[in-house]
C-alpha cells in the first residue's frame, strides 16, 4: 500500500514537473506578424537573446506565401488567409531579415535581437 | 515576366540536376527511362497535392506538419540513395565488366531503379509544390500582367529542363569506366546534401534542439542563393549558413555510405591477386 502511495507520489511528481515545464516553454508568448498586400506589419519585430522564438505569421492576403530567412533557417509556406506558427532557435543579439520567398525584393522585415 | 522567370526557374534547378545525374547514372539500363518519367510524373502529382493542401498540412501536427513532411521525404530520398550506391557496389562492378550479363543484373536490379525513381519523384515534388504555390497565386491576382508572368514561369520551367539536359549531357561525355565512379561519388555527395536539409528541418520543426548555432557563415564569399551557390547547393550541399547539426549529419551520412558500400562490395577481380602477392611476401593470411 505505502508503495502504491510513493507510486502515486512520484506520478503526481512527474505531472507537476512535466507541467512546469509545459509552463516554461509556453512562457514567451509568440510574436504576432501580419502579411497583408505583400507587406509584413511590424516591419520590425523584437525578441530577447538566447531565448527560443515563436512567431506566428497570419497571411491576410489570397496569395500564398513562403516565409523564409537564411540568417533564422527557416523557410515555410502560409497558404492564402491562413496562419503559421515558426520557431526559431535561440539567437545572439543582432539584425535577422525574413522575407517572402515569392516577393523577395518588396515584402520583408526585421528581427532585432537584444 | 523576368521575375517569375527567375523564381520559377530557382526552385525547379535543384529538381533539373537530380533528374540529369539518375537519367546519366541509369544510362542504358532497360526500362530506365520508364522510371524516370514515372518518377518525374509521380512528383508532380504530389507537388500539386502538396499545394492544394498546403494549409491543411502547415496545420497539422501541432503546426509543424510541413516541417516533418519536408524532413521526412528528404530522409526518404537520402535512405533511397544510399541503398542504391550500396546496390551498385555489390552489383554494379560486375555489371560494368561484363556487358553480356548486363540485361540479367538489369532485371534483378530494377528495385534499384525504384529507388532512384522515388529520388526524383521526391525532388520534384518538392520543388514543384512551391512553383505551384507560385503559380496559383500569379492565377489568383489575375490583373493584367498574369499572361505575361505565366509565359516567365514557363521560360523558367524550360531553363530548368535545360539544366537537367545540360547535367546528364556533361555527365555522360565522361568515359565509361569512370563514369560509374563520378555518379557514385556525386550520389554520396547528393545524399549527404539532402540529408543536412532533412534535420535542417526537423531542427526548424523544434524536434532536435542541440547543435542549432551557425557553424559559419560564408554567405560573403559565396551565397547560396546565387546560381553557383544553388548549383552546390544541390550538388554536394553547399549552405552558407549551416547549423552544427546539419554539418554532423553532413559528415554521418558520408561516412555511412562509404562504410556500408564497403561492406557489402562485392570482391574486386583484382582482390585476389593483392592476397596473393601478400603472401608471397611472407605476411601470410591467419
Amino acid at each position: 500500500m505505502r508503495m502504491l502511495t510513493n507510486f502515486g507520489r512520484g506520478v503526481g511528481a512527474l505531472a507537476v514537473a512535466l507541467a512546469v515545464c509545459g509552463a516554461a516553454r509556453a512562457e514567451s508568448a509568440p510574436i504576432q506578424l501580419s502579411l497583408k498586400d505583400h507587406l509584413f506589419t511590424p516591419a520590425e519585430i523584437t525578441a530577447p537573446a538566447n531565448q527560443p522564438v515563436t512567431i506566428e505569421i497570419s497571411n491576410q492576403d489570397a496569395t500564398p506565401a513562403e516565409f523564409e530567412s537564411k540568417q533564422l533557417r527557416v523557410e515555410k509556406v502560409v497558404a492564402g488567409n491562413s496562419k503559421i506558427t515558426v520557431q526559431v532557435r535561440p539567437l545572439p543579439p543582432g539584425r535577422y531579415r525574413f522575407y517572402d520567398d515569392y516577393h523577395e525584393k518588396t515584402t520583408e522585415g526585421f528581427l532585432i535581437v537584444r | 515576366m523576368l521575375g517569375a522567370l527567375i523564381i520559377v526557374f530557382r526552385e525547379v534547378i535543384e529538381a533539373g540536376i537530380i533528374v540529369g545525374i539518375v537519367l546519366a547514372v541509369t544510362r542504358g539500363v532497360a526500362r530506365s527511362r520508364l522510371w524516370v518519367s514515372i518518377g518525374v510524373a509521380g512528383g508532380i502529382v504530389g507537388a500539386a497535392l502538396v499545394a492544394a493542401f498546403a494549409g491543411a498540412i502547415a496545420d497539422a501536427v501541432a503546426g509543424m506538419g510541413q516541417e516533418l513532411l519536408n524532413g521526412a521525404i528528404l530522409a526518404i530520398a537520402v535512405l533511397m540513395l544510399t541503398w542504391h550506391n550500396v546496390w551498385m557496389a555489390s552489383h554494379g562492378r560486375q555489371m560494368a565488366a561484363d556487358m553480356r550479363q548486363f540485361g540479367e543484373q538489369v532485371r534483378s536490379g530494377s528495385r534499384s531503379l525504384f529507388a532512384l525513381a522515388v529520388v526524383v519523384g521526391v525532388a520534384v515534388m518538392r520543388e514543384g509544390s512551391e512553383v505551384a504555390l507560385f503559380l496559383y497565386g500569379l492565377a489568383a491576382a489575375g490583373g493584367s500582367g498574369a499572361a505575361e508572368l505565366l509565359a516567365g514561369s514557363g521560360l523558367g520551367l524550360l531553363a530548368g529542363c535545360a539544366v537537367s539536359a545540360l547535367t546528364f549531357l556533361g555527365l555522360v561525355t565522361i568515359p565509361q569506366r569512370h563514369l560509374f565512379r563520378v555518379t557514385t561519388a556525386l550520389i554520396t555527395f547528393l545524399a549527404a546534401g539532402l540529408a543536412a536539409q532533412s534535420a535542417s528541418f526537423f531542427q526548424q520543426a523544434g524536434l532536435i534542439g542541440a547543435l542549432s548555432q551557425t557553424a559559419w557563415d560564408s554567405s560573403s564569399i559565396l551565397s547560396d542563393t546565387s546560381l553557383l551557390g544553388r548549383v552546390l547547393h544541390t550538388l554536394i550541399g553547399y549552405s552558407d549558413q549551416p547549423s552544427v547539426l546539419q554539418v554532423v549529419v553532413y559528415g554521418a551520412t558520408l561516412a555511412a555510405i562509404f562504410t556500408l558500400s564497403k561492406l557489402f562490395a562485392a570482391p574486386k577481380s583484382g582482390a585476389r591477386s593483392v592476397v596473393a602477392s601478400r603472401t608471397a611476401n611472407g605476411a601470410r593470411p591467419a
